[in-house]
């Protein structure tokens, strides 16, 4: 498969596309001629083992990273060289694989900061953001969807694992995003947390387009309308939960398949 | 115990009262001298507070906080020099003359000092960390060099003040009411800061203190924020720093030496970070102790030095923390 193409703009149904993408670290190509595309309101899995590149790719869709080559189309917008607060901006969220909170804020303040990006600048000096009632209503109904209400006055830092990572995918949803890209947000969590993130995701289905990454198998063939699997930086298949498990390149490949 | 906000606001205004008794509390004994030291006490908590808006709350480690402070005393330095000389400071493209009205000065002061502020901000808020520690330790030598060498306003010797400056209905050459106007001042620094931490901009200087990565993830573009907050400080340390050259009538590069840098820090850290008032407290604890010691030995550092490690190492909080305990969450 060649990818000399310069991913052509043409206008899409699709949320998020991206074409002949690529990211070398050294002698390693993190992403190889990654092209793939993310539909309006679909839950699209990305999976593949460890070192597949999952989150090199995450960082380049985010804008944490630049990538070599390639080009990466938003709601029809070229965002490839946009910097990373625009993207946030444009409606594209994501949230961490390691929970990546403000540590010494409250439940409450870290919510209240996720609005707060979506409200225009923050020059604002003088009224206290703790009584902003702009504030206040959002960060409430942000705690609710998260079921965090009982800990909103609680540092971040003593949260439990499972709650980081529910605050954690709540700050990446409180701004109403378009795409939320979803880092493994069940790493680590009890089944009752995993069963409770994924309800939550479920329950977001056909409001916003997911990307997520997860190694949890049966949350995505419970959640996912299609996958791409990586492997190796490269894409080996798209395609929705049923064809991806008949697929034979990624029995081969990755699921363990004629075992 | 009381709750934190009963106890800080007790604290607080205990710490006010004492503060503005102390002229004629100090009259009353017959101690003039105090007055004047503790004039200078509440110069340097504003320098403190101010770099505790850029520590504390912004998570910025910066060592060259003595450059704005030293950039405010030499802006009353060189403008009374041109006064006093009667040649204009500046006669192209504009005629600018020297000052020594506090209504010229002091707003010339804290817009100069936020200018380079600005400047090294600019570029030393590219860097992080240790990087940032040296790049603002680099800017402030440079400066203080500069000054050393600028033979015209009295190099290394530093310039001296006739008189201090002037403000009509006030004597600022008396001691007392020089004292109540670094008082205000000191006090107005402090409410503006509050209402800054607390604003919305003050959460997102908080949230770049804590996950800058975060921060620019949730579509905070966090440079301009960090710069707006380095102005901020630089202009407060450039506030003090006119206050103490009137307090002197002296300015000298010395003000803007690293050392002095260093020695706000340690009042920044002695006090508590990221409390505003604990910094005016390390500020007065510090120079007090400095006192105090010095009128008994020689060294005080030799016995100044423990009681910093001990601070360091035992109160995390500083000594603030130590005074009104800690802040539970939701208190």
């Amino acid at each position: 498969m060649s990818c000399s193409s310069v991913g052509e703009s043409r206008v899409s149904e699709d949320l998020l596309q991206v074409a002949c993408l690529n990211k070398r670290f050294g002698a390693l190509r993190a992403s190889k001629d990654i092209t793939f595309s993310v539909r309006q309101g679909e839950i699209h899995a990305l999976i593949g083992p460890n070192g597949a590149g999952k989150t090199t790719l995450i960082n380049q869709l985010s804008g944490e990273l630049v990538p070599d080559s390639g080009t990466i189309l938003f709601d029809n917008r070229d965002i490839t060289r946009l910097s990373e607060h625009r993207r946030a901006r444009l409606g594209l969220a994501r949230s961490f694989q390691i929970s990546s909170i403000f540590d010494r804020l409250t439940v409450q303040q870290n919510l209240a900061l996720a609005i707060q990006a979506h409200q225009g600048h923050s020059f604002r000096f003088w009224a206290r953001a703790d009584r902003d009632p702009q504030l206040a209503g959002p960060t409430h109904a942000a705690l609710q969807e998260i079921g965090l209400e009982a800990r909103a006055g609680e540092l971040a830092l003593s949260l439990s694992h499972g709650e980081k990572r529910q605050l954690e995918v709540g700050m990446a949803l409180a701004g109403r995003p378009k795409l939320l890209l979803l880092d493994e947000p069940m790493a680590g969590m009890g089944p009752g947390g995993t069963a409770q993130l994924s309800e939550l995701t479920r329950s977001l289905k056909g409001t916003l387009s997911i990307l997520l990454v997860e190694h949890d198998m049966d949350v995505i063939f419970a959640l996912a309308d299609r996958i791409t699997v990586l492997i190796y930086g490269e894409v080996i298949a798209t395609g929705t939960p049923s064809e991806i498990r008949a697929n034979p390149d990624v029995q081969r490949a990755y699921l363990g398949g004629g075992e | 115990m009381l709750p934190y906000p009963n106890r800080t606001r007790s604290f607080l205004l205990s710490g006010l009262l004492l503060l503005l008794l102390l002229p004629p509390v100090s009259s009353f004994f017959g101690d003039a001298y105090l007055v004047s030291m503790f004039s200078r006490l509440l110069i340097y908590a504003l320098a403190a507070a101010s770099l505790d808006l850029i520590i504390g709350y912004g998570g910025m480690v910066s060592l060259g906080h003595a450059a704005f402070f030293g950039i405010g005393a030499y802006v009353v330095g060189i403008l009374a020099w041109h006064s006093y000389a009667s040649v204009p400071l500046l006669t192209w493209p504009l005629t600018l003359e020297g000052s020594e009205s506090v209504l010229i000065v002091f707003p010339a002061a804290v817009l100069v000092s936020a200018l380079f502020a600005a400047i090294i901000g600019f570029f030393s808020l590219r860097t992080r960390g240790m990087h940032f520690i040296m790049i603002t330790l680099a800017f402030a030598q440079m400066l203080f060099f500069f000054f050393v060498s600028l033979e015209g306003y009295g190099g290394e010797d530093g310039l001296s003040l006739y008189a201090r400056n002037q403000l009509s209905g006030v004597d600022l050459g008396d001691d007392t009411q020089f004292y109540y106007f670094c008082l205000g001042f000191l006090l107005l620094f402090l409410y503006l800061s509050q209402r800054l931490v607390n604003s919305r901009f003050g959460q997102v200087i908080q949230g770049i203190r804590e996950n800058e990565r975060r921060m620019l993830a949730l579509g905070f573009p966090t440079f301009r924020y960090k710069l707006a907050c380095f102005v901020i400080a630089g202009a407060g340390a450039g506030l003090a720093g006119a206050l103490i050259a009137n307090q002197s009538e002296y300015v000298s590069p010395g003000l803007m030496h690293w050392t002095r840098s260093g020695e706000i820090l340690v009042m920044v850290l002695l006090g508590g970070l990221g409390t505003l008032f604990g910094p005016v407290l390390g500020a007065v604890v510090l120079l007090l102790m400095e006192e105090i010691l010095a009128s008994f030995t020689q060294y005080p550092m030799v016995l100044m030095g423990p009681f910093l490690i001990l601070v360091v190492l035992f109160a995390r909080g500083g000594l603030y923390e130590l005074l009104i305990g800690r802040r539970k969450p939701g208190e």
